[in-house]
């Protein structure tokens, strides 16, 4: 069977940060959609201190290893706290503004290195923002 | 127009502020007090980038706030006061003459008690809180526009049980 209808759970490749339930739906709609939802560890901002969030998402990314953090809102705290972790890990990537058609080109990228997919998912991530009708 | 919002959070600068009250209120600068912030360039640049173009920001100490907020009272523009603890905000009630605090979100910690899903005070804190009271401030927390003001009192008697 090749890597690309394999199932099953996966390593986790990257991390998905944001307001509310962002990042669990994001995850549990690409798991929907391909079964590929544990490529991502999901953390919310809600009801944290910065502090602490900056603890959970340094905690995350020492315990999985992963280089790629993808976040809802460039303001948001998640981002902040992100930020402070590429100040002592310029190799960890950080997308703000992530999208579903981003982390659904970044799951199955599994050939290349995590960076390069998700630098490949924010150009596709980009990409798929259309609007239609809207006729007045 | 002057300063709309004089806000306790933790987070400083983060999506409530900039999205939640910042659109609203069409806010055109932030006044960000804050000891430790005031004195690293690498935090100021941090807040800087998570801050949309059209929101200035400007960085203070406590003690070098409190003469430069006529100026911003001044301002034709909306604008946010914001700090990370309710010891600033205090600072500024005493000695600056803030008469509106809003208590955005302090959050969980080992010596606080937790009063609101997004309020957590230690005794000190609140001992704080009903200080700025005594001195004509009137507190509320609230933590974005939609949600209803919960006054000082209320807070304090609350378990929790309030959202």
């Amino acid at each position: 069977m090749s890597s690309r209808v394999s199932s099953g759970v996966r390593a986790v490749r990257a991390i998905v940060a944001g307001h509310g339930e962002f990042a669990a739906g994001l995850v549990s709609a690409v798991d929907q959609i391909t079964g590929r939802g544990s490529a991502f560890r999901a953390i919310s901002a809600r009801d944290l201190s910065g502090a602490d969030l900056d603890k959970l998402l340094v905690q995350t990314v020492e315990e999985t290893g992963v280089t790629v953090v993808f976040t809802d809102l460039q303001a948001g705290s998640c981002t902040m706290a992100a930020r402070r972790i590429l100040r002592d890990r310029p190799d960890v990537l950080l997308v703000a503004g992530a999208n579903l058609p981003m982390l659904l080109d970044f799951v199955f990228a599994e050939d290349v290195p995590a960076i390069e997919a998700a630098r490949h998912a924010v150009d596709r991530g980009r990409a798929a923002i259309t609007a239609h009708g809207g006729k007045t | 127009m002057t300063l709309v919002l004089n806000r306790i959070d933790d987070r400083l600068i983060h999506g409530q502020v900039v999205v939640g009250w910042g659109q609203p209120l069409d806010i055109g600068f932030i006044v960000l007090v804050d000891d430790e912030v005031a004195c690293s360039e690498w935090e100021q640049e941090l807040y800087r980038m998570g801050t949309p173009p059209e929101m200035q920001v400007h960085f203070y100490s406590v003690d070098a706030v409190t003469g430069s907020l006529p100026k911003f009272a001044a301002d034709e523009r909306p604008g946010i006061l914001l700090t990370g603890n309710v010891d600033a905000m205090l600072a500024l009630v005493s000695r600056a003459g803030v008469r509106e605090v809003n208590i955005g979100g302090i959050h969980h910690r080992a010596d606080r008690k937790q009063r609101l899903r997004y309020v957590f005070l230690s005794p000190q804190e609140e001992r704080v809180l009903r200080q700025m009271a005594e001195l004509g401030a009137t507190v509320t927390a609230q933590d974005v526009p939609s949600s209803r003001p919960i006054e000082l009192s209320e807070l304090l008697e609350s378990e929790a049980s309030v959202q």
